[in-house]
């Protein structure tokens, strides 16, 4: 069912790719450790390498926590859209098949946040 | 000279009102009906006959007058008295002015939207009942946005982020929360606008909003807070009857509007709770005297109250609300989580937020044995201690936001506070993302209209955040300035953490130089 209306009723989505100048929003969630109260979003262009996510983006937006330094990245797992996923990390957004808005979070085993709390 | 009347006599109140809502009311000749009234059908809603409306307050136009200029002439004098002697400085901790920041950004500027709402539906209701009961509460919701405005006014000369609520409304991140909750409900028809805000917001989660801030005023010495809500109260009784008596008149003109209005019922009552997430904040973590917890008010005032008014409607054929288990269970979380969202953003929004003192982590303790100290005490400790080092955090980067509520993704999985709960939709070949089975389903009922979601992380992204003529791409060029810039929030002024902050040194100079010889 769409939208009661008295006329048709059909607009653009406010979040279009073409939207973005060039650019594709990608989420990022850290599992475990919700002192980061949300995913982040964030924004790059399609034919960035995944790498370069990992290490362009992520300090940034993470570093704060004590785990973050702790994390061995051979051991991370992934997700995509929630489901256990392998990235291919010298490849870009789009040869990982991370189109525009995709969500994408990793579990660091063995990191569970302040005093084990999630946090 | 007078034209001489019949009888000589003046009609009662109960003859004027049914003069005015029946006798008055006409069947148009010269236009069609359904030109005149033409947003009366397309929502589904079936309606034999409008007469069948019952007000129980029966107000007439001069009645009301008289009622309210007398609460208006009481306002004004007791504004005018706490104003006079800088009772600003009696309210229990200048920490406390936050939660009036927060009402008067998130809460006011909905008043102003209901008075639009009902008029607007009040245009669009044939039966001269409803119309009349509309109009009356139109006029009271404006009474209300301009009663608080006023009142609190008085702070906006003393202290920080009081100073444009309306602009803030259409631009600051957190805003768009309320501000797009209230949208959805005007630009739908009258009939959902009814329920939505007559009856779900108005009758079933009223409560939540008003107690605690009208108490928390007065357990905070803000006699200014106080004193609208109380003048406001008598109305809010006559909107809460009209709340009910609307969804009971649609229940029983046709069992077909039945299924529509419990689909209205299930969206609004989740919208609504969504909302609310920002006064179980308010009352757990901005009060300096609390006055119950955010669980309890949700226990006294939905799940005895509105559980008794749920038993009531099931003759209807209306069962309680959708996802009730799920909100049953977060009651221990979602103020914790959203605390946790305005402290780490604080750099962005127009109020302080703290580290609570060790009492008020004890206090959490108590009132939440089944989640504080587990999942939340830790953490607030960890920003507490580093704050006190010089690192207090400030979370720099923007988040995912949920694309119903707008709300950050923040909101945990049910009954597993350690995940965030992702819900994704494909829709015209686009993903779209919900903290909630809740706010999936009511993209899913109506994806034409929450694709259209301003989602200001989005917007920020896309460069429409910045002041007019901004050049994203000159040398130098700082997101954040101009982005604060653009919602008039002052850096070092409204925004960052309540130690150190210009409210904090006024008033504690203000409150010295009144009560001690210094």
């Amino acid at each position: 069912m769409s939208v009661a209306a008295i006329k048709e009723y059909t607009f653009d989505s406010a979040d279009r790719l073409e939207n973005f100048h060039g650019m594709q929003v990608l989420y990022v969630g850290w599992e475990d450790h919700l002192m980061f109260c949300a995913p982040f979003a964030l924004l790059f262009p399609p034919e960035t390498p995944f790498q370069a996510v990992i290490d362009g983006a992520l300090p940034g937006a993470y570093s704060y926590h004590p785990d973050f330094a702790k994390i061995d990245w051979s051991q991370v797992e992934w997700f995509k859209s929630g489901e256990p996923w392998q990235p291919k990390f010298d490849q870009s957004l789009t040869a990982n098949g991370l189109g525009h808005k995709a969500v994408v979070r990793f579990r660091t085993p063995g990191l569970t946040g302040i005093e084990g709390s999630c946090s | 000279m007078d034209m001489k009347t019949s009888s000589g006599k003046k009609l009662g109140l109960k003859e004027k009102y049914r003069h005015m809502t029946r006798g008055l009311d006409w069947e148009t000749s010269y236009q069609k009906r359904e030109d005149v009234h033409p947003l009366v059908e397309y929502e589904g809603i079936k309606i034999h006959d409008w007469d069948k409306w019952e007000d129980p307050f029966r107000l007439t136009m001069d009645a009301y007058w008289k009622y309210q200029s007398e609460k208006e002439r009481k306002l004004y004098a007791i504004i005018e008295a706490y104003a006079q002697n800088n009772g600003h400085l009696n309210v229990t901790d200048a920490r406390y002015l936050n939660a009036i920041k927060l009402f008067l950004t998130g809460i006011s500027p909905l008043e102003y939207m209901a008075h639009r709402g009902f008029a607007m539906a009040g245009r669009a209701f044939p039966g001269a009942g409803p119309r009349v009961a509309c109009l009356m509460q139109s006029l009271d919701e404006l009474r209300h946005a301009q009663t608080q405005i006023h009142s609190l006014s008085n702070y906006n000369k003393y202290y920080n982020g009081f100073h444009d609520p309306a602009h803030m409304l259409q631009r600051v991140w957190y805003l768009s929360v309320p501000r797009s909750f209230f949208d959805d409900a005007v630009t739908a028809g009258p009939f959902e606008f009814m329920v939505a805000i007559g009856f779900s917001f108005e009758y079933v989660l009223t409560n939540l909003l008003f107690v605690p801030f009208v108490s928390g005023a007065a357990y905070n010495g803000d006699m200014g807070t106080m004193t609208f809500g109380f003048s406001a109260q008598s109305d809010e009784a006559r909107h809460m009857t009209l709340g009910l008596e609307i969804i009971k008149f649609i229940l029983e003109q046709d069992p077909d509007n039945i299924p529509i209005v419990q689909r209205w019922i299930d969206k609004w009552t989740w919208r609504g709770y969504r909302v609310l997430t920002l006064v179980g904040m308010m009352m757990d973590y901005m009060l300096p005297k609390r006055i119950m917890s955010w669980k309890e008010a949700w226990e006294v005032y939905f799940e005895q109250n509105g559980g008794a008014l749920f038993k009531d409607l099931a003759r209807y054929g209306i069962r309680p609300p959708k996802w009730l288990d799920q909100i049953s269970f977060d009651k221990d979380h979602i103020s914790h989580q959203a605390w946790a969202t305005f402290y780490q953003y604080g750099a962005i929004a127009d109020f302080h937020t703290w580290s609570p003192t060790e009492d008020e982590l004890d206090w959490l303790s108590a009132k939440y044995p089944n989640s504080f100290d587990k999942y939340y005490r830790p953490r607030l400790k960890f920003w507490r201690e580093q704050a006190e080092q010089g690192n207090r955090f400030y979370n720099k980067t923007l988040p995912q936001l949920c694309q119903t509520c707008q709300i950050p993704m923040v909101f945990t999985e049910p009954g597993d506070p350690t995940k965030i709960c992702y819900r994704e939709v494909d829709y015209q070949g686009e993903k779209f993302h919900f903290c909630s089975d809740g706010c999936k389903e009511i993209f899913e009922n109506e994806p034409e209209k929450y694709k259209q979601s301003w989602l200001p992380a989005h917007q920020i992204y896309q460069g429409n955040c910045f002041p007019e003529g901004t050049d994203p791409t000159a040398e130098g060029f700082d997101p954040v300035s101009k982005v604060l810039e653009y919602y008039n929030i002052g850096f070092g002024q409204d925004n960052l953490d309540f130690e150190g902050s210009q409210d904090q040194k006024n008033f504690a100079k203000w409150r010295g130089m009144a009560t001690s010889n210094e």
